[in-house]
């Protein structure tokens, strides 16, 4: 079974410098971004490839976990909240649809802390699921055992899916938070410094279980970590107060960046 | 072990190599007296409760000698006239007040908990919290007062469209049968329900604003309404103290005297409908601990007293045991 989510959109043009075939999942136009009065992502136009991973860098506060706050809507539980511009999700502007709990199932986020919910590790695929499908118990259970053999957790937790997932180690967690995300088939997902809390063993597991995601998926990640970009994604973006500074493939990003401030956080002179 | 600690830290803080020890000595000693200070406080506080439970049971020993136990609590017998007491239909009348109570309360104040933590815009947050939380400085006599003059006949002008609507019901219908009095079980379970309201309301917003923010988060962006966010994903996390909330409102009404004096109508007969008349332990020791002449009449009121306690204890047992299933269910959470 498996989670195909293409769009059927044609191949858009990609970013002169890039030689990837893959399509414009999410394009951003102009986007503002507003705390009340403070103004946290200055006009920011991107386009992510579907069926990449794409690694946002930066200093703190420059504004790159709120980009991935406005792409999942979540901004909207805050009232003086707002965002300006268009995300356009394969074509579609998310930032105008009413419709935000279903585009929410479509774009999964994971966050910086493990966030299992107060129930038990089946529960917990099992809650996100039964959110978007009605399935038998034996479907179900497929759907679960599918989801945890794709986190690599199903061999460290099949015998004890009806504890709470409370009682999981924090890698363990994060990956079930992860697993719980994929779950429910989303287009685009989100990974907010997912691994600032975890060992160096559990962000390599994480980091597989990225890069066997976007089989079917669109990542996007935020991370502080400059060798979990290198190594996990294949564009990379660096922002600096609010503004992209530049996006280009990891390897030249890594290599040649084009601007010197990108060359200056990378080489570790500021941020 | 916290002296020993303490004379080994003291050792330590008179040592050469630490130029304030005097002053350490000085905060140690305050440190000790505080140790016994709260020690002793916590003594009295348990000493108190025995001491009552022992006058208590000593003041009802005469009932309990003349009606033994199992007797007494079966019996809806009360008849000063022959001397026999029976504890029966006060204690049907106190556990189904409070359950009327309960079952009024506990959703509202779910609902305003999750209003106010989740859905009022920031300004409108405080005054509403302010105003659910003065219902609780309203002294129990006011509502007494206001049940009897204002809510009872009002109630008395909704009784029949009740008995004509869920009275028609097979089966429940026999719980609103009746003429339209306004005071009864009912009117003294909705009153009870307004009071303890205050309690359960504030502690559940307090704790679910507690929830942390990514946790809800996380849900919300799974696509999940207000509402899943709410009973699936805040009310779980919280659930203890919940619970905790729930018998503390319930243990309110249990024991609440006046209000329910004043609105339950006072009947030593117990009826199949909730618009009848009833009473309850507390409410009949209000009303007849004045008129118990003979030392048996009074005995036997102290027994009801002592009764309760019970009640209370058992329901403090109850809490405790479905927090601990709760737990369990969910595996070695918390």
């Amino acid at each position: 079974m498996l989670n195909v989510s293409i769009s059927g959109k044609p191949p858009t043009t990609t970013q002169s410098n890039s030689e990837i075939k893959m399509p414009v999942k999410l394009a951003v136009r102009n986007l503002n971004f507003y705390y009340g009065k403070f103004h946290a992502i200055k006009d920011i136009n991107v386009e992510i490839h579907e069926r990449s991973v794409t690694a946002f860098i930066g200093p703190s506060g420059c504004g790159k976990s709120t980009l991935l706050r406005v792409f999942n809507l979540i901004y909207h539980m805050y009232p003086g909240q707002r965002a300006e511009g268009e995300v356009l999700l394969d074509g579609e502007n998310i930032l105008a649809a009413s419709d935000y709990l279903r585009l929410r199932s479509k774009i999964g986020m994971v966050f910086q802390k493990p966030t299992p919910f107060p129930m038990s590790i089946y529960e917990n695929i099992a809650f996100g699921i039964r959110l978007y499908e009605n399935l038998s118990r034996s479907e179900m259970d497929y759907r679960v055992r599918h989801a945890l053999v794709g986190a690599g957790l199903w061999n460290e937790v099949n015998n004890k899916l009806n504890q709470s997932a409370l009682g999981l180690s924090g890698g363990q967690q994060q990956r079930l938070c992860i697993a719980r995300a994929l779950a429910i088939k989303p287009e685009i997902l989100l990974l907010d410094e997912p691994c600032s809390a975890l060992d160096p063993i559990s962000t390599a597991k994480i980091e597989e279980l990225m890069y066997l995601s976007k089989e079917n998926c669109t990542l996007i990640v935020v991370t502080h970590n400059m060798q979990q970009a290198a190594r996990a994604s294949e564009f990379t973006a660096f922002m600096l107060d609010g503004e992209l500074i530049e996006i280009s493939e990891t390897t030249q990003m890594f290599t040649k960046p084009s601007d010197k401030r990108t060359e200056d956080y990378i080489t570790g002179r500021f941020g | 072990m916290s002296s020993s600690n303490a004379a080994a830290r003291i050792e330590t803080g008179s040592a050469p190599a630490c130029p304030a020890g005097g002053g350490k000595t000085w905060r140690l000693s305050g440190d000790i007296l505080f140790h016994t200070a709260a020690r002793i406080a916590a003594f009295i506080a348990v000493a108190v409760l025995f001491a009552t439970v022992i006058a208590i049971t000593a003041d009802s020993w005469m009932a309990i000698k003349s009606f033994g136990v199992w007797r007494f609590l079966k019996s809806s017998e009360w008849n000063p006239v022959t001397q026999t007491f029976g504890a029966f239909p006060f204690i049907i009348g106190t556990l189904v007040s409070s359950a009327i109570a309960m079952a009024l309360a506990v959703p509202v104040s779910f609902g305003t908990a999750v209003f106010i933590a989740e859905i009022a815009p920031s300004w409108i947050r405080r005054p509403v919290a302010g105003a659910i939380e003065l219902l609780a400085a309203i002294p129990s006599i006011v509502y007494g007062l206001w049940g009897l003059i204002v809510f009872a006949p009002i109630f008395a002008q909704i009784e029949p469209w009740i008995s004509q609507t869920l009275g028609e019901i097979p089966g429940i219908g026999l719980l609103f049968q009746g003429p339209p009095m306004g005071i009864g079980m009912l009117a003294a379970g909705i009153v009870l329900a307004i009071m303890i309201l205050p309690y359960i309301s504030s502690i559940m917003r307090d704790v679910f604003m507690a929830v942390p923010s990514s946790l809800r988060e996380s849900a919300y962006a799974m696509g999940c309404t207000t509402w899943e966010v709410a009973w699936k994903i805040m009310l779980p996390y919280t659930r203890t103290a919940v619970i905790g909330a729930m018998f503390l409102g319930l243990g309110r009404a249990l024991g609440e005297t006046m209000a329910v004096t004043f609105v339950i109508g006072n009947s030593d007969m117990i009826s199949s409908s909730l618009l009848m008349p009833g009473a309850t332990i507390p409410s009949v020791l209000a009303n007849e601990f004045t008129e118990a002449t003979t030392r048996l009449y009074l005995s036997s009121l102290i027994y009801l007293g002592l009764i309760l306690i019970a009640v209370t204890l058992v329901v403090r047992f109850l809490a405790v045991l479905l927090i601990r299933r709760l737990g369990s269910r969910e595996g070695a959470s918390t």
